[in-house]
């Protein structure tokens, strides 16, 4: 029997005759990184914001960890972070007073709140400028403040909106880095939002695909694939070749049993990897 | 109750160290205690025979020069401190995008809205009190008047006719701060209901009386009455008459009636002063109608917060 941390049966929103959200099942299990993809616009903002009860479904309904999302808000948003698209705080306070404020609105008490935010403020790297007002921070520094502002509740699940957009390369590799350390340190189970798609296959167990409304497949990326494509794809296995590619090596692979296809690459490489590494060596 | 709590001590550190608080504070203090030091200065002038018996009170309700009252201060400034410290409260959280983090946490939904009022009103009434009390300091140090119980308990009242007044603008303020997304919008319409009861109703209801009952040059004086009392029942819409009439009742013990019925009457009646739970039974339909207007106000603002949906943008 797997726990299911997430459920959402029949879900469907209206707004204004349009259905934003058509039906939607999903199941999500204990320690799944979830990941929640679709184009702008698909409804999975609005999928969330009812799993948290902060919308009203029009029919069907969601559980997390066997609570109602609507009748019973508070205790599913207890035991849930959420971290909206576009995160806000409250400008003129610290990064320390932001998250004094989530902790005391989860009626933590002061003494144990105190050494969580120093915590969390370390995990996310901010411990230095915890007593800058975050006015003055950039915009991949408030995200990853957003990242401390779920953690600090000590939640079981965290839904994360769009945890990735509108930062750099680096930024982006840290935020990853971070949600694939809450996930195994601290057995966070994660919903993740995103259209960024060589992101959600980096770290992602599990991925549900909405479009327009409704979801066209839930699974692995593997059974996705599989499903969707219909094709057996054949394993592939990449092979280096030091200092120069001569024909007599193709031919003698060629010869293996069993190998289909063998092709010569120049070598490519990509943006991603020079920026990372330009901006990690200064 | 915890979420409550939390909301409202968080919005009361915002308040009091805001610039807009000292400024706003500022200015008030510095008006009131000049009119208090000009009227110091010729307080002999104004004074007749029968209201020597409250000094103290006359200070504030009598205009030197010039210079208007302290109470008109108050129903003039009155209404811009409530909507500078409402018409932001929930559109700015929503632009910052504060609100979605906020309402994820375990709170109920209206613990943000009552903690913003209750606040606002805790914010106000401390504005209020200390400059009252800076008043009393000058003028026991200055002047040497020492205010009476009856004095002291009038104070009191009118403390808390102002703060309720205060309070329907910081309600009216917070709700078009619901309604209108842009912070811009809800100060600019906040600022035209202000401009509207404050000046607008007072020709609007003399139009309408003039329609309904023309007067002319041989006009009776219940043809006057008559128009007299339809322009005060529309005036009295406005929580700035209602609060001026508040004032005047409980600031003034001589006073006993609005309008030029009033007038009538009192010319048959002696000008001796009335005790204090009379001048409350005076104004006490003016009292209720302002509780009244603020709380209606609010919980229109309660009612659309609940029902507004947070939405994906």
């Amino acid at each position: 029997m797997k726990n299911i941390v997430l459920e959402a049966r029949n879900l469907t929103k209206f707004y204004n005759h349009n259905k934003v959200v058509d039906n939607v099942n999903l199941q999500i299990e204990t320690g799944e990184i979830f990941g929640f993809l679709g184009p702008n616009g698909a409804g999975k903002t609005t999928t969330i914001l009812m799993a948290l009860g902060l919308t009203e479904p029009s029919s069907g309904e969601v559980n997390i960890f066997g609570y109602n999302s609507t009748r019973e808000p508070l205790k599913v948003k207890r035991v849930t972070s959420y971290l909206p698209e576009n995160v806000g705080f409250y400008e003129d306070l610290t990064a320390q007073e932001n998250l004094k404020y989530i902790t005391r609105l989860n009626g933590i008490p002061e003494k144990k709140a105190d050494e969580k935010i120093e915590e969390v403020l370390n995990i996310v790297g901010l411990s230095e400028e915890a007593n800058k007002e975050v006015g003055k921070y950039s915009k991949g520094m408030k995200q990853r403040l957003g990242m401390a502002s779920v953690l600090v509740k000590e939640p079981k699940l965290a839904i994360l909106d769009e945890p990735t957009t509108g930062i750099d390369p680096k930024g982006v590799e840290e935020i990853l880095n971070l949600i694939v350390k809450m996930s195994r340190e601290q057995n966070i189970t994660i919903m993740l939002s995103s259209h960024l798609l060589y992101q959600v296959q980096k770290i992602c167990t599990k991925i549900g695909i909405i479009s327009k409304g409704r979801i066209v497949a839930q699974g692995t990326i593997h059974e996705i694939g599989q499903e969707v494509l219909k094709i057996n794809k054949e394993d592939s296995l990449e092979v280096k070749v030091n200092p120069k590619l001569s024909p007599s090596i193709i031919e003698s692979i060629k010869k293996i049993e069993g190998i289909t296809k063998v092709e010569k690459k120049s070598p490519e490489h990509s943006l991603e990897e020079i920026y990372i590494k330009y901006f990690r060596e200064e | 109750m915890n979420g409550l709590k939390v909301v409202f001590w968080k919005e009361m550190a915002d308040h009091l160290g805001s610039r807009k608080f000292i400024i706003l504070f500022a200015i008030i203090l510095a008006m009131s205690v000049s009119v208090v030091y000009i009227l110091s200065q010729s307080i002999s002038e104004y004074l007749t025979e029968t209201s020597k018996e409250y000094m103290f009170l006359n200070l504030f309700t009598i205009s030197a020069g010039s210079l208007p009252s302290f109470i008109f201060f108050v129903s003039f400034f009155g209404p811009l401190i409530g909507i500078i410290f409402g018409f932001d409260a929930i559109n700015s959280e929503r632009s910052k995008g504060t609100m979605s983090t906020v309402l994820s946490q375990p709170i109920y939904r209206d613990a943000l809205i009552n903690g913003k009022f209750f606040a606002g009103l805790t914010t106000i009434g401390i504005m209020l009190i200390s400059i009252i009390l800076i008043i009393l300091g000058l003028e026991l140090g200055v002047l040497g008047i020492v205010p009476n119980i009856e004095e002291i308990s009038r104070m009191g009242l009118f403390f808390v006719a102002s703060v309720i007044y205060i309070g329907f603008w910081l309600s009216m303020g917070i709700l078009f701060s619901i309604i209108f997304r842009q912070t811009t919008t809800s100060a600019l319409v906040s600022v035209m209901f202000w401009i509207f009861f404050a000046f607008f109703i007072l020709m609007i209801a003399s139009v309408i009386a003039d329609q309904v009952v023309p007067l002319d040059q041989n006009a009776t004086l219940e043809t006057i009455t008559k128009n007299d009392e339809i322009k005060n029942m529309i005036l009295r819409f406005s929580p700035v008459v209602l609060f001026q009439e508040i004032v005047i009742a409980l600031l003034n013990p001589s006073a006993r009636a609005f309008g030029v019925s009033s007038l009538i009457k009192l010319s048959e009646l002696l000008p001796t002063s009335l005790s204090i739970s009379q001048s409350l039974m005076v104004i006490w339909p003016q009292f209720v109608g302002l509780i009244a207007l603020m709380l209606i106000c609010f919980a229109i603002s309660y009612i659309i917060f609940m029902r507004q949906e947070i939405r994906a943008t």
